[in-house]
């Protein structure tokens, strides 16, 4: 309990704690299946479901050009007002800063 | 959290899209706390995206097997959502640092009666 208390003075960030520093604030999330988004973070739980505004979501796929058989990495974007993401699906969860330009 | 989220949204249009890649449109008739959802009204959204279901007009779909729900952004208070998981990450925090101390508080007396008996 006297380690309990020093946490709380010095307010020991844990994994959630940074998340929870990061609501209202741009962020980048990293998602299965080459996906990544970014958008404000508006609510999130312990499971890592999210809800995020204004998100753009980017998926990466590789194309292997038939006649040339070079690689080529195509990227798709889309962009949704507000997008509530299932927690299982969540890799990294990572703060921009919200001035940063894209 | 989320739970309740989502029983504020009832009755709203949403966008389901899959992790098998498949979009649906429909209102939000109810959610459980797995957050499986039923839809109502099913229609087209993403022309490729979409299996054809024309037979359905209704549907239950398992929490486990939704990737994204698109959500209508007039529908949500941000301000109140930010507040509300300020105060789940703060609930859950204040249970997981009272359960670690019961655990220590119940090792520390098993040692403390271990010593007594090796001190004699």
């Amino acid at each position: 309990s006297r380690q309990q208390a020093l946490a709380s003075l010095a307010s020991i960030e844990e994994p959630m704690d940074l998340i929870r520093v990061s609501l209202d604030e741009i962020v980048h999330v990293k998602m299965r299946n080459e996906r990544e988004l970014r958008g404000r973070l508006h609510a999130f739980d312990s499971h890592l479901n999210m809800v995020l505004g204004d998100v753009e979501e980017t998926v990466t796929t590789l194309e292997i050009d038939e006649e040339t058989y070079e690689e080529v990495y195509k990227a798709t974007k889309r962009t949704v007002p507000m997008l509530f993401v299932r927690g299982d699906g969540v890799i990294l969860v990572s703060p921009i800063g919200s001035s940063q330009a894209a | 959290l989320f739970y309740s989220f989502f029983k504020t949204l009832v009755g709203k249009d949403v966008v389901v899209e899959l992790k098998n890649d498949l979009s649906i449109c429909g209102t939000l008739q109810s959610v459980d706390q797995y957050l499986n959802i039923n839809l109502n009204d099913i229609s087209v959204t993403d022309p490729n995206k979409y299996p054809h279901m024309m037979s359905m007009k209704n549907c239950f779909i398992r929490g486990s097997v939704v990737r994204y729900v698109q959500l209508p952004a007039d529908e949500c208070d941000t301000v109140e959502l930010q507040n509300a998981a300020r105060k789940e990450a703060m609930q859950s925090k204040s249970v997981a640092a009272t359960a670690s101390a019961a655990a220590a508080g119940g090792g520390g007396g098993g040692g403390g009666t271990g010593g007594h008996g090796g001190a004699h």
